[in-house]
């Protein structure tokens, strides 16, 4: 008797416990349903077929063709506005891709006490270089900093930034910008093909590469009415190269061993 | 010996108390977010990738995408039946899916996930505000 109902007590137990749990375990493996089945990595990614190609891209200025601020706006306009650059009033806010320094700023290694009056007072434009040597990808930190194999762009992975600024540091011609605050709302027309960045995030001109990848040329060139020269250094029939070849040109401080790839004829 | 009884009711108010939330809930589970389609992505029938797969790892493949566009400079995506697509959020995923509200933030909302994509990629280029 006595063992009968320890044993039947046992049972209930157990039943009861059972009972209690049956949703719990529903309730638990309704998490993991799945209902996909293969294929996950039957996918290819690859260029797009009109890209353009080059060994290491290259620009060059030709400074002739400048008189005024106004024949460099064209340039600084459409690079603004499909990269959704911000404006702000406050200058220690500025985000800047591609903008005009004179002379003096431009060239601090190249300057003499007396200089001609056309280059005295002409604009300069100026933007990253896309070094060959680049300081800011040896700083980087993360990597969000670094030279495409491809093409030697200079890139931005925007998402991957920590906004440490050991770039704009290394950097040593300033072509990079830091947002301190949300620039969305201070965009005037937004591109809506191109994202914004957010708070906290660097970045600067990327040679056009998402026009260059579906192979256009970058914006500012475009636009330039032939004071821009674009194309591969490496190629020695390129319109830089014949341009390089039959002018003289001065880059930026390139006493450092950056070995920039704008070139300016003055 | 005597305290089997005692037991036997602990056990019992135990399980009834650490089961008490799923009885509760019992019939009345929420149902779950009510996803509409617009009509661009209803006639193509199937995203870039199976369903289901979308559904489960559309994230990773957004991670795959970012990838291979910012640092490989590879843009363009083949899917298994040869498809190919521009790798894009906001000018692919997002010109079909253009009802952002409807689609993408009712099941983040439902999963209580707060994606930060939206912060840089422009959200529903297609949509008038
Ligand atoms: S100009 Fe500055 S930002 Fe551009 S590649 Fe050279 S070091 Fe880097
Ligand atoms: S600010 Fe961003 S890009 Fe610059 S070094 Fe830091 S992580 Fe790299
Ligand atoms: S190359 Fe493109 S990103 Fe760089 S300054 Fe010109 S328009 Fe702007």
């Amino acid at each position: 008797m006595e063992s009968s109902r320890r044993h039947f007590l046992t049972i209930a137990g157990l039943a009861a416990l059972g009972l209690g749990a049956k949703p719990v375990l529903n309730a638990l493996a309704s998490g993991s349903a799945g209902e996909f089945t293969g294929g996950v990595d039957a996918f290819k990614l690859k260029p797009n077929d009109k890209a353009l190609k080059a060994k290491q891209w290259a620009m060059v200025i030709d400074t002739r063709k400048i008189k005024q601020a106004s024949d460099l706006e064209p340039m600084i306009a459409a690079c603004n506005k499909i990269h959704n650059i911000p404006t702000f009033e406050d200058k220690r806010h500025e985000i800047k891709w591609i903008w005009e320094d004179e002379y003096h700023n431009v060239f601090p290694t190249a300057e003499n006490k007396f200089l001609n009056d056309r280059v005295e007072h002409i604009p300069f434009l100026v933007l990253c270089n896309h070094c060959e040597n680049p300081p800011c990808v040896r700083a980087c930190p993360t990597k969000a900093t670094f030279k495409r194999e491809v093409d030697g762009i200079v890139m931005m992975d925007f998402h991957r930034c920590i906004g440490c600024r050991f770039c704009m540091a290394a950097c040593p011609y300033g072509s990079r910008s830091f947002n301190f605050t949300d620039p969305r709302p201070f965009i005037k027309e937004v591109n809506k093909e191109f994202p914004t960045r957010m708070k906290g995030v660097v970045e600067k001109c990327d040679f056009c590469a998402e026009r260059i990848d579906v192979g256009q040329l970058p914006a500012c060139v475009e636009a330039s009415n032939g004071i821009l020269t674009f194309g591969d250094l490496y190629d020695p029939k390129s319109n830089v190269r014949e341009l390089l070849k039959s002018n003289f040109t001065i880059r930026r401080k390139q006493s450092l061993g950056t070995e920039p790839c704008v070139y300016y004829i003055v | 010996m005597n305290d089997r009884k005692y037991i036997i009711a602990g056990l019992v108010i135990f399980i009834a108390i650490f089961t008490f939330p799923f009885w509760y809930n019992l019939g009345k589970a929420s149902p779950g977010p009510d996803i509409k389609l617009t009509e661009k992505a209803k006639a193509a029938k199937q995203c870039v990738m199976p369903t289901g797969y979308m559904r489960a790892e559309h994230m990773h493949l957004l991670d795959i995408w970012r990838h291979a566009v910012v640092r490989n400079s590879d843009r363009t995506f083949v899917n298994a039946s040869g498809k190919e697509f521009t790798m894009s959020l906001s000018n692919t995923c997002l010109d079909c899916h253009s009802n952002k509200a409807e689609f993408c933030d009712k099941c983040h909302d439902y999963a209580s996930v707060r994606p930060y994509c939206f912060d840089c990629h422009i959200d529903n280029p297609k949509e008038k505000k």
